[in-house]
C-alpha cells in the first residue's frame, strides 16, 4: 500500500481546515507500521481514507490489498449479535454458506482465545475481550491490510500488554500488514517495524524511525525505552512549536 | 520471552477475572418487589373511590361504589354478549394496530433514509401526531359512514403518524460508529439497513410499539363511542349505550374493563421491550 502527496481539507473557504498535507507513506506487504502524532495530526482521518470511509481532497492512494479491515478504539461490535455472529457477519455479507461461516468463525475465535465466549453478547464481555472479537471479525474479512485506530487506548495497562503480545503473535503467524495509529510512543515502538511521526495541524510526515529490535518484544526493555525517549523528544518539540 | 502458551494463560486469566462478578437476586424477591407497589396503588384507588361515594356529593344511583360495581362486573363476565363485544373490540384493535405499524414503519424508515421525504414529511408527521383523537372518528364517519372500515381507518390514522415518528427517531439514533463498522465489513445500502440499521434501531421501535398501542387503544375507544356499527358492537359502544340509558353501574364496569385491557396489553409490550433491551445490553445493572 502506498499513498503519495495525500491531502485532506475539511470545509471550504476561510473556515477550511487542512487535516493532512502532502503525506507520503509506503507500507510493504507484511509490514507493521505505527503512526503517531499529537492531537490534530489527522491520524484517524488517514485511516478513514485508507478504509474508504472518506475521500482524499488530493493525492494518490494505492492499495494492492484484497481486503482492508479497520478496528476502532471502541470495539464497535454489534450489540444484538453474539461474539460468534459478529465474526460471522462479514462472511455472511460476502455470501459464504452457513456451515462454512460457522466453522470459520469458530476457528477465528479460537485464534484470539475466545472459544468459550462465542455465545456471549458484547455487553457480557470485558473491554479487552471485545477488542479481540473485533480482531477476529477483521480476520473474517480475510483482510491483508489491517488498520487499527488506537485500538487499545481505552484498556487497562495489563490487558493492553497482553493484547500487544497477542497481536504480535498473530501478525507473525499471519500474512497481513498493519497500520497502527496511536498517541502512545512506547506502544508504537513495542509493536512497529517502523514508526511514522506526524506533525499537527496540518498533519505531515515529520520523521520516520526504523525499529531494529528483535521480536518478540516487551514494552519494558531498555531498547524499547531508549527509542521511545528519542521519539518522545521529537514529538514534544513538535507540540512546543504550536505553543508559539 | 513470551511463548504462545504464556500469552494464552494470561488472556484466560484476565478474562476469568473480568467476568467473575455478577450475581442475580432470587426471582421470587424481584417479583414481589415489582408487585407490592401495584397492589398498594390499586388499594389506594379503591379507597379514594369509596371515600368519594361516602361523601354523598352524588346520589347513590348515579355514582356507584366499588362494591356494587365490581359485583356487576362479575356478573358481566359471565355473559356471552360481553365476550362477544370484547372479541369485536380486540379484533379491531389488532387489525388497526398491525396495519398502523406496517404503514408507520414503512413511512418512518423511508423518511429516515430518503432526504427529500425527510424534508417533506418530518414536520407533517409531528403535526399529525398532535391532532386530538376526537377529530379522526368524525373524519372516518364522513368518508366511510358508520362502518367497520371507518373504525379501522380511524385507528390507523390515529396511530401510524406516531409510529412513523418513532421509527424515524429510532433510525436517527443509531450510533454512527456502528454504521461505519458495518460499511468497513462490507455492508452497502440495503444490506446496511438490514444487518446494521434495523437491528440497531430495534429497541427504539419496540418502545414505539408500546406507545403506539396506547394511541391505538385511545382512538379505538373514541371511535367505538362515536361510530356505532350495527351488528358488531364493541365495548366502547357498550360504554356509550350504558351512559345514554343511564345505567351508570354498567358504565363504570365497562370503564374498568377498558382500563384493565389497556394496562394488560401495555404490560405485555413492556415485557417484550425489556427483553429486547436486555438482549441489546441496554439495561443498567440497577434496573
Amino acid at each position: 500500500m502506498s499513498i503519495g502527496a495525500l491531502t485532506k481539507v475539511f470545509g471550504q473557504g476561510p473556515a477550511a481546515v487542512v487535516a493532512l498535507e502532502g503525506l507520503n507513506i509506503e507500507v510493504r506487504a507484511g509490514e507493521f507500521v505505527c503512526v503517531i502524532g499529537a492531537s490534530g495530526s489527522g491520524k484517524s482521518t488517514l485511516l478513514h481514507i485508507l478504509a474508504r470511509l472518506d475521500e482524499a481532497t488530493a493525492g494518490e492512494v494505492r492499495i494492492e490489498s484484497r481486503h482492508v479491515a479497520l478496528i476502532f478504539q471502541e470495539a464497535a461490535l454489534f450489540p444484538w449479535l453474539t461474539a460468534q455472529k459478529n465474526v460471522e457477519l462479514p462472511l455472511r455479507l460476502r455470501g459464504v454458506e452457513k456451515e462454512e461461516r460457522r466453522r470459520r468463525a469458530r476457528e477465528l475465535l479460537e485464534l484470539v482465545q475466545l472459544s468459550d465466549a462465542a455465545g456471549r453478547r458484547p455487553h457480557q464481555l470485558s473491554g479487552g475481550m471485545k477488542q479481540r472479537v473485533a480482531l477476529a471479525r477483521a480476520f473474517a474479512q480475510d483482510a491483508d491490510l489491517l488498520l487499527m485506530d488506537e485500538p487499545f487506548g481505552a484498556l487497562d495497562a495489563m490487558t493492553r500488554d497482553a493484547l500487544h503480545q497477542e497481536l504480535e503473535l498473530l501478525w507473525r503467524k499471519g500474512e497481513f500488514s498493519v497500520v497502527f495509529v496511536t498517541h502512545n510512543v512506547r506502544e508504537a515502538v513495542r509493536l512497529g517495524d517502523r514508526v511514522v511521526l506526524l506533525t499537527s495541524r496540518p498533519g505531515r510526515v515529520a520523521q520516520v524511525f526504523d525499529v531494529d529490535i528483535d521480536r518478540p518484544r516487551r514494552h519494558n526493555t531498555p531498547e524499547v525505552g531508549e527509542l521511545s525517549r528519542s521519539i518522545t523528544d521529537c514529538l514534544l518539540e513538535e507540540v512546543r512549536a504550536h505553543g508559539h | 520471552m513470551a511463548t504462545e502458551a504464556d500469552v494464552e494463560a494470561r488472556l484466560t486469566g484476565l478474562d476469568a477475572l473480568a467476568l467473575a462478578e455478577r450475581t442475580q437476586p432470587p426471582r421470587t424477591r424481584t417479583l414481589w418487589r415489582a408487585t407490592w407497589p401495584k397492589l398498594v396503588a390499586v388499594a389506594l384507588v379503591l379507597l379514594v373511590w369509596q371515600a368519594a361515594v361516602w361523601s354523598h356529593h352524588w346520589s347513590s344511583y348515579v355514582f356507584y361504589g366499588p362494591g356494587p360495581t365490581l359485583s356487576y362486573l362479575k356478573h358481566l363476565l359471565a355473559t356471552a354478549s360481553f365476550w362477544d363485544s370484547l372479541g369485536v373490540t380486540a379484533r379491531r384493535a389488532l387489525e388497526g394496530f398491525l396495519l398502523a405499524m406496517a404503514i408507520g414503519f414503512v413511512v418512518g424508515a423511508a423518511t429516515a433514509r430518503i432526504a427529500v421525504l425527510r424534508s417533506a414529511l418530518a414536520s407533517l408527521l409531528t403535526g399529525l401526531q398532535s391532532m386530538p383523537t376526537i377529530v379522526w372518528p368524525l373524519f372516518g364517519a364522513m368518508l366511510l359512514g358508520l362502518s367497520n372500515g371507518a373504525i379501522l381507518l380511524v385507528v390507523v390514522l390515529g396511530t401510524s403518524p406516531f409510529v412513523a415518528r418513532a421509527v424515524l427517531a429510532g433510525f436517527d439514533q443509531v450510533p454512527p460508529i456502528l454504521i461505519r463498522a458495518g460499511k468497513v465489513i462490507g455492508a452497502r445500502r440495503l444490506s446496511l439497513v438490514r444487518h446494521v440499521i434495523l437491528p440497531a434501531a430495534f429497541p427504539s421501535v419496540m418502545t414505539a410499539l408500546q406507545q403506539g398501542w396506547a394511541f391505538t387503544w385511545r382512538t379505538l375507544m373514541t371511535a367505538e363511542v362515536l361510530i356505532p356499527v350495527a351488528g358488531s358492537i364493541g365495548i366502547g359502544t357498550k360504554l356509550d349505550n350504558a351512559y345514554s340509558q343511564q345505567f351508570f353501574q354498567v358504565m363504570m364496569a365497562y370503564m374498568i374493563v377498558i382500563l384493565i385491557v389497556g394496562i394488560f396489553v401495555d404490560a405485555l409490550f413492556a415485557r417484550a421491550d425489556r427483553a429486547v433491551r436486555a438482549r441489546w445490553g441496554l439495561l443498567s445493572q440497577a434496573s
